[in-house]
């Protein structure tokens, strides 16, 4: 019988076209390509210059979601849904006319502006069926770790590398170390799969995954939606960590089935059951191992900034003699004008965004959703909730979703990256503190001068409604 | 890619801890199909006030540290996103070396094919060298890739840990993708006994 073995290590090994030696690294095949316009184009220029083709445009797929307007089509003269684009910044405009030109010459399938499969990239792979246990994932995006909720080997790479992808649709690795984040305990009410990733994060630090490809197991990881673990394997990089995995099981397969790139028919029998054999051989080892009880987990919000800096809602902001980096600290603090010591709930805020490749897909603005039915967001809010993706924005608006936020006096935008990094228009302004569903809280990430607080959809609507950072518990329904 | 050469320089010190690609360079400079003027836009945030004008105070804006072809950083250097624009930045700026105790994983590997060489020394060494650049700016650190080894302005030399391919390239200036293209007959064998089929 044959060495017991990780997910991890039963993905690395069927995608190795060439070992790893003393004097190179592995060549490792990439088996889906996500492209979007900020990080590819000077690898399509690359290309170009070298005179070279895109070797698998059929494992390529492509989309705009970072420089792309969110301002709503109705809103716009003409209401069509390209009517956006005149909008964008004369740059952004640039990147979008790039990207297609690249897509166009080198036959690569681009979901445009004017696509009902536009979106966050990281949205749309999964919704799609394009995201399937056992493949090997990469985006010029380093938030391409969501995939691994599938069972998928998924990280992010820089934009030489999108080159060598394009090019040879392989990458030279060194091969990472596993680390097992086992989560076991039913969650208490209020408490999400953003704040069990949060949590994780201020356990281990900004640091603690780096050389590590983590595998997130565990009851309350089995017990999780496909979204959920999406949340949570979204922020494994906010760890440090080279990808975030998740063993695929019936959750992943009901999730999967009939999505418009998953197999069908005989095929899809028996790629469940081949997606069946990827999980973690009993007696396989991790090079290290950490477990979380969540029954001891309460919803997170960060004070500082960076993803680390978190503690529960009730919680205080630590004081110089509690941490052992004191100089991050005090910095941050400086940066965010808060005191140490203080509690962050109540702390009064300027804006709330509902959005990013963490927590914008469905399931996220129904928990929202969910907490502002019947009520308004305080006069000192401005709210924005953007959905993930245009398949996203138009479940929630078949649902009446949509009304509901509107109804609470929030901003209903088109499908994109928005308020997360500020590229396209959206942003907190100098000096203002935004609660946000988004995943980085580092200086000026949501505008120059921004100061973000991460938490939780539920938390995030629920600050809006209080006009500070709010517990989302007293406002759920019982 | 050009060869790595040996480089003595003073240093630039910005011993912050966690420095993340967003602070290298904001992402509204990201907005770009090239990779011109990056050099303007590093550090963006902590180097220039509202109106765009340099603050007098920040490292990379005092008299001493133009030239400087080695920065000094903190802990966990090039966290967060997996923009290569950052190691351009750096590079255009005119870095060819970061040293810390430890660079987040893409960072280093977007450095590496940028030939900004990534050099980690353990956290007393860092510590000793950050105390004497700090108290000398104008002091020379050398760094001999070759013999994988930095010279301290006191005179203590420091071995630091690389990855021999990654030596290798940059010594050499081989091109990565180059490398690639040359396996072709590897890569096209493997499509053809891949088992998972290509449903995308």
């Amino acid at each position: 019988m044959s060495r017991p073995r990780t997910l991890f290590e039963k993905l690395w090994d069927a995608h190795l076209v060439r070992l790893e030696t003393p004097d190179t690294p592995a060549v490792l095949y990439i088996d889906l390509h996500l492209v979007h316009e900020v990080t590819s184009p000077q690898a399509f220029a690359e290309l170009r210059a070298r005179g070279l083709r895109v070797r698998r445009p059929d494992r390529t797929v492509a989309t705009m979601d970072h420089s792309t307007p969110t301002t709503p089509r109705e809103q716009v003269p003409g209401g069509d849904r390209r009517a956006a684009l005149p909008m964008l910044d004369p740059q952004g405009a640039a990147q979008l006319a790039q990207l297609e030109a690249n897509c166009r010459e080198y036959g690569i399938e681009l979901y445009d502006l004017s696509s009902e499969r536009q979106g966050i990239v990281h949205v749309i792979g999964p919704e799609l069926g394009l995201t399937q246990p056992g493949k090997t994932i990469v985006c010029g995006d380093s938030h391409t770790s969501t995939h691994g909720a599938f069972g998928t080997l998924a990280f992010g790479i820089g934009t030489s590398e999108v080159a060598h992808v394009l090019a040879t649709q392989c990458l030279l690795q060194q091969k990472p170390k596993t680390m097992e984040i086992r989560v076991d305990g039913a969650l208490p009410r209020g408490v999400t799969a953003k704040d069990i990733i949060l949590a994780i994060i201020a356990k281990i630090g900004v640091a603690g995954g780096r050389g590590y490809v983590l595998e997130y197991t565990g009851s309350t990881i089995r017990s999780l939606s496909m979204e959920e673990r999406m949340t949570i394997c979204n922020m494994s990089i906010e760890a440090g960590a080279r990808a975030g995995m998740i063993a695929p099981d019936d959750t992943t397969f009901a999730y999967l089935a009939g999505r418009p790139f998953a197999p069908q028919g005989a095929a899809w029998a028996a790629a469940v059951e081949r997606w069946r054999a990827l999980a973690t051989d009993p007696g396989a080892q991790y090079d290290a191992s950490i477990s979380i009880d969540a029954t001891t987990l309460a919803p997170m919000v960060t004070y500082g900034t960076n993803p680390g800096m978190g503690v529960p809602i009730d919680g205080r902001i630590p004081t110089a003699d509690e941490t052992a980096e004191r100089d991050a600290l005090d910095r941050a603090l400086s940066y965010m004008d808060l005191q140490p010591g203080a509690a962050v709930q109540g702390r009064t805020i300027d804006v709330v965004f509902i959005g990013s490749c963490t927590n914008s897909r469905i399931s996220d603005l129904r928990a929202a959703a969910s907490v502002l039915r019947g009520r308004r967001i305080a006069s000192n809010v401005r709210m924005l909730v953007v959905p993930g993706s245009s398949a996203v924005k138009q479940q929630a608006e078949a649902e009446g979703l949509h009304e509901v936020f509107r109804a609470a006096g929030a901003e209903w935008r088109e499908a994109g990256c928005s308020m997360c990094l500020a590229m396209n228009g959206d942003s907190v302004g100098p000096g203002e503190y935004a609660v946000s569903t988004s995943n980085r809280n580092f200086e000026g990430r949501q505008g120059q001068g921004a100061r973000t607080f991460l938490a939780s959809p539920l938390t995030a609507a629920a600050s809006a409604i209080a006009g500070a950072i709010a517990d989302p518990r007293p406002y759920l329904e019982s | 890619m050009q060869p790595f050469e040996r480089i003595t320089s003073h240093v630039v010190a910005l011993p912050n801890d966690d420095v993340d690609t967003d602070q290298i360079i904001p992402a509204r400079y990201l907005k770009i199909t090239d990779r011109a003027n990056l050099g303007d836009a590093l550090f963006a945030d902590w180097r220039y006030d509202a109106n765009g004008a340099p603050k007098p105070d920040f490292v990379l804006n005092r008299p001493e540290s133009q030239g400087a072809r080695v920065l000094i950083a903190g802990r966990n250097f090039g966290c967060g996103s997996s923009r290569e624009h950052a190691p351009w930045a750096l590079v255009a700026w005119g870095f060819r070396a970061v040293i810390s105790t430890a660079f987040a994983d893409i960072f280093r590997s977007n450095a590496i094919g940028n030939a900004l060489l990534p050099i980690v020394l353990d956290p007393a060494a860092h510590a000793r060298l950050l105390a004497q650049v700090t108290a000398d700016p104008s002091a020379q650190v050398s760094i001999d890739l070759a013999a994988q080894s930095v010279t301290f302005p006191d005179g203590e030399v420091q071995s630091f840990p690389i990855d021999p391919f990654d030596r290798y390239c940059l010594l050499q200036g081989v091109d990565r993708l180059g490398f690639l293209l040359d396996l072709d007959a590897d890569i096209t064998r493997f499509e053809h006994i891949q088992t998972q089929p290509i449903s995308a």
